[in-house]
C-alpha cells in the first residue's frame, strides 16, 4: 500500500499541482519558472490562431470519430450477434485490427490511401471516379482518411456492444416478434434503447480519447508535410509547444485547458444521461 | 387465455413459413449465404490492410511501387535487409525490455492496492476508491511537464527509465481492472480463513491469488500491449538517442525522414506487429475478458 500511495502522490497528485502552478509562469526547462499571472491563458485565447485551429480540428474529430465508431461497432456487433454459430472466427477477424499498434496501422494506411498508387485510389479509378481524393495530401480529405484509419480499429467497442447484444433479455424480443413487429423496428425500438448505457460509455471514452488524439495525425503529417495543419490537434499543439519549443508554462496552461474542456463536456453529457440513457437495473449507473 | 392465443399465432406463423419454404434445402442455403455474405464482406474489409501489409512486404522494390496485390516473385530479403540496415534489433530489444518490465511492475504494484480497495474493510475506503477512479480521468498532458522536468534533472532523459519506473509504483488502470475482478469473488472463502486466524497476507496469496489468475493474465497483457504500442511517451523520453528508441518511435522516424519504400516499411511493420498477433492468438480470451471488465459498471 505504501509504495502505491507514494507513487500516487509523486506521479499524479504533485505533478498536477505543480503543473497548475507552472501554467501561470514563464518556464522553460533551463530556467526556474517565473510568475506571469494569467498571461499564458490570455495569450492562448487572444493571440494564438493555432490553438483555435487545433480546437476546431479536435472538436471535429471527436464528433465524427464517435459517430463512425458507434455506427460501425453497432453494425458489426449486430451482425455477429445474429450468427451465433460461427461467431468466434468472425469475431476474431473484426477484433484483430484493434490489436495492431497505432504507428503500424498509420503507416499501413498511409500506403493504402496513397493518392498515386494506393489500392484504394486504383479501385476508385477502376470504378470510374474521375478525381479520387488525395487523402492525406489534401487538407479537405486528410481528416476523413484518419477517420477511415480509426474505424478500422473499432474492435474493442465492437466486443463491448456484442456482449451487450448477447446479454439482452430474450422475452421482449420474442413478444414483439409474435406481435408482428418488423426486425428493423425491433432493432431500433427494443435493442438500441436497452443498449443506451453501452452507447453512453462509448461516447464518454470517445470524448476522452478524442482530446488525447495525437499519434496518427503526427506520424502522417511528418511525411506528407501538412502545411495547412489539417491534422493539427490540441494534443499536437501541446506536444509541439512543450517539447519542441520548450514553452513549458504555456504548454501546461494548454494542458489545463484541455482537461477543463474534457471535464465540461463529460459533465454536460452526464447531465443529459437521464433523458436518454435507460438503465435496466436501476441504481447501477455509470 | 392469452397464452393459447399466442401459441396459435406461433403455429400460424410456423405454418406460413413452411408453406413458403417448400424446397427446404435451397432456402437454407440461401439463408446461409445471405447471413454470411455480410459477415464475409465486412471481414474482407477488415482484413484487407493486414493482407496488403504482408503481401507488400514480400515484393521487390519496383513491384511495391505498383501496389499490386500479389508478389511476383516472392522476395524474402526485405526482412533481412530491415534487420541489418537499421538498429532494428536494438529497437526490438528496447521495446521488449520496456513492455516486459512494465507488465511485471504494473501487476506487482497494482494488485495490493486493488485488493485493499475491494476486499478489505477500512474507514475511508469509499473516498479513496473515488479518488483513485477519478484520477484515471486526469489527462497525461496535465502531469507530463513536471514529471519531464524531474526526470531531466535526475539525468533520466534520454533513457528508458521514465517509461518503466512509474509502473513499479502505480498503474491506475490496472488497479481498476483488478478491482473489477476482485469485487466479483464471493467473500466466504476469505471470511472462513479469517475466522481460522489466517493472516491477511496469506489469504491474499493462497486463496485469492489462484482465483484471479485470469485477471493477472489479462492485466499483464493489456499493459504489455499498451506499452508495446505507445508512441507518445517513448518519443518524449528517448528522441535524442536512436539507440534508445522503441519500435513505434523508430518506425515513425524512418517513415517520416528516410521515406523508405513500401516493401521495406511493410516488412518492418510486420515484424512490429508479429509479437502482438502471437500474444493475441495465444490468449484471445484474456484480452476480451480484460476489455469487458474495463466496462462493467462501477
Amino acid at each position: 500500500m505504501l509504495p502505491w500511495i507514494l507513487g500516487f502522490l509523486l506521479l499524479d497528485a504533485i505533478p498536477m499541482i505543480v503543473s497548475f502552478y507552472d501554467s501561470f509562469t514563464k518556464f522553460n526547462i533551463l530556467n526556474p519558472p517565473k510568475w506571469v499571472g494569467f498571461k499564458n491563458y490570455i495569450e492562448i485565447f487572444t493571440s494564438d490562431p493555432l490553438f483555435w485551429l487545433a480546437l476546431r480540428n479536435t472538436l471535429w474529430w471527436i464528433l465524427f470519430s464517435i459517430l463512425a465508431r458507434l455506427l460501425l461497432a453497432i453494425t458489426t456487433a449486430a451482425i455477429l450477434a445474429k450468427n451465433r454459430g460461427n461467431m468466434k472466427i468472425f469475431r476474431t477477424f473484426f477484433f484483430l485490427p484493434a490489436m495492431i499498434p497505432t504507428v503500424a496501422a498509420t503507416i499501413i494506411f498511409a500506403f493504402i490511401l496513397n493518392p498515386v498508387y494506393g489500392p484504394i485510389n486504383s479501385f476508385l479509378h477502376f470504378i470510374g471516379v474521375k478525381n479520387p481524393p488525395l487523402w492525406f495530401y489534401d487538407p479537405h480529405w486528410s481528416k476523413w482518411g484518419l477517420l477511415i484509419l480509426s474505424t478500422w480499429g473499432i474492435g474493442d467497442s465492437m466486443i463491448i456492444f456484442l456482449a451487450g447484444f448477447l446479454d439482452l433479455p430474450d422475452q421482449l424480443e420474442q413478444v414483439a416478434e409474435l406481435d408482428g413487429v418488423s426486425a428493423w423496428k425491433r432493432f431500433i425500438h427494443i435493442k438500441i434503447p436497452l443498449l443506451t448505457p453501452v452507447i453512453f460509455f462509448t461516447i464518454i471514452t470517445g470524448v476522452f480519447q478524442g482530446f488525447q488524439y495525437f499519434t496518427q495525425g503526427f506520424v502522417i503529417s511528418s511525411e506528407s508535410t501538412d502545411s495547412s495543419n489539417s491534422m493539427y490537434f490540441l494534443n499536437t499543439h501541446i506536444y509541439i509547444m512543450g517539447f519542441k519549443y520548450f514553452y513549458m508554462g504555456y504548454a501546461s496552461a494548454l494542458g489545463w485547458i484541455l482537461m477543463c474542456l474534457t471535464l465540461v463536456i463529460t459533465i454536460l453529457l452526464f447531465k443529459t444521461q437521464n433523458k436518454w440513457v435507460y438503465y435496466h437495473n436501476q441504481g447501477k449507473k455509470l | 387465455m392469452t397464452k393459447i392465443v399466442k401459441e396459435q399465432k406461433v403455429k400460424e406463423r410456423l405454418g406460413k413459413s413452411r408453406d413458403k419454404t417448400d424446397p427446404c434445402i435451397s432456402r437454407k442455403v440461401l439463408l446461409f449465404i445471405t447471413r454470411h455474405s455480410s459477415l464475409i464482406f465486412f471481414s474482407a474489409l477488415f482484413l484487407f490492410p493486414i493482407y496488403f501489409m504482408i503481401v507488400t512486404s514480400l515484393m521487390n522494390r519496383t513491384q511495391s511501387l505498383l501496389y499490386d496485390l500479389w508478389p511476383r516473385p516472392f522476395v524474402w530479403g526485405n526482412y533481412s535487409e530491415i534487420l541489418k540496415s537499421l538498429p532494428f534489433m536494438r529497437w526490438i530489444l528496447n521495446s521488449l525490455l520496456v513492455a516486459i518490465l512494465c507488465s511485471i511492475g504494473g501487476v506487482l504494484s497494482s494488485l495490493p492496492p486493488a485488493y485493499a480497495l475491494s476486499r478489505l474493510e477500512w474507514r475511508g475506503r469509499k473516498i479513496v476508491t473515488f479518488i483513485v477512479l477519478s484520477s484515471m480521468m486526469i489527462p497525461l498532458q496535465v502531469t507530463i511537464f513536471p514529471s519531464y522536468w524531474v526526470y531531466s534533472h535526475i539525468g533520466w532523459v534520454p533513457s528508458l527509465f521514465p517509461l518503466i519506473v512509474p509502473f513499479f509504483f502505480t498503474d491506475i488502470f490496472s488497479i481498476f481492472i483488478f478491482r473489477q475482478f476482485l469485487i466479483g469473488i464471493p467473500d466466504q472463502f476469505s471470511e472462513s480463513a479469517r475466522v481460522d486466524g489466517v493472516s491477511e497476507i496469506s489469504i491474499m496469496l493462497k486463496i485469492v491469488l489462484p482465483i484471479i489468475k485470469p485477471a493477472i493474465f489479462a492485466v499483464t497483457m493489456l499493459i504489455f500491449i499498451s506499452s508495446w504500442n505507445d508512441f507518445f511517451m517513448p518519443s518524449l523520453f528517448t528522441s535524442e538517442n536512436p539507440n534508445l528508441w522503441t519500435l513505434p518511435v523508430g518506425l515513425a522516424q524512418i517513415y517520416g525522414t528516410h521515406n523508405y519504400n513500401a516493401n521495406l516499411m511493410m516488412a518492418a511493420s510486420c515484424l512490429f506487429i508479429l509479437p502482438v498477433l502471437i500474444l493475441f492468438f495465444v490468449a484471445q480470451k484474456y484480452f476480451i475478458d480484460g476489455i469487458k471488465f474495463s466496462v462493467v459498471q462501477r
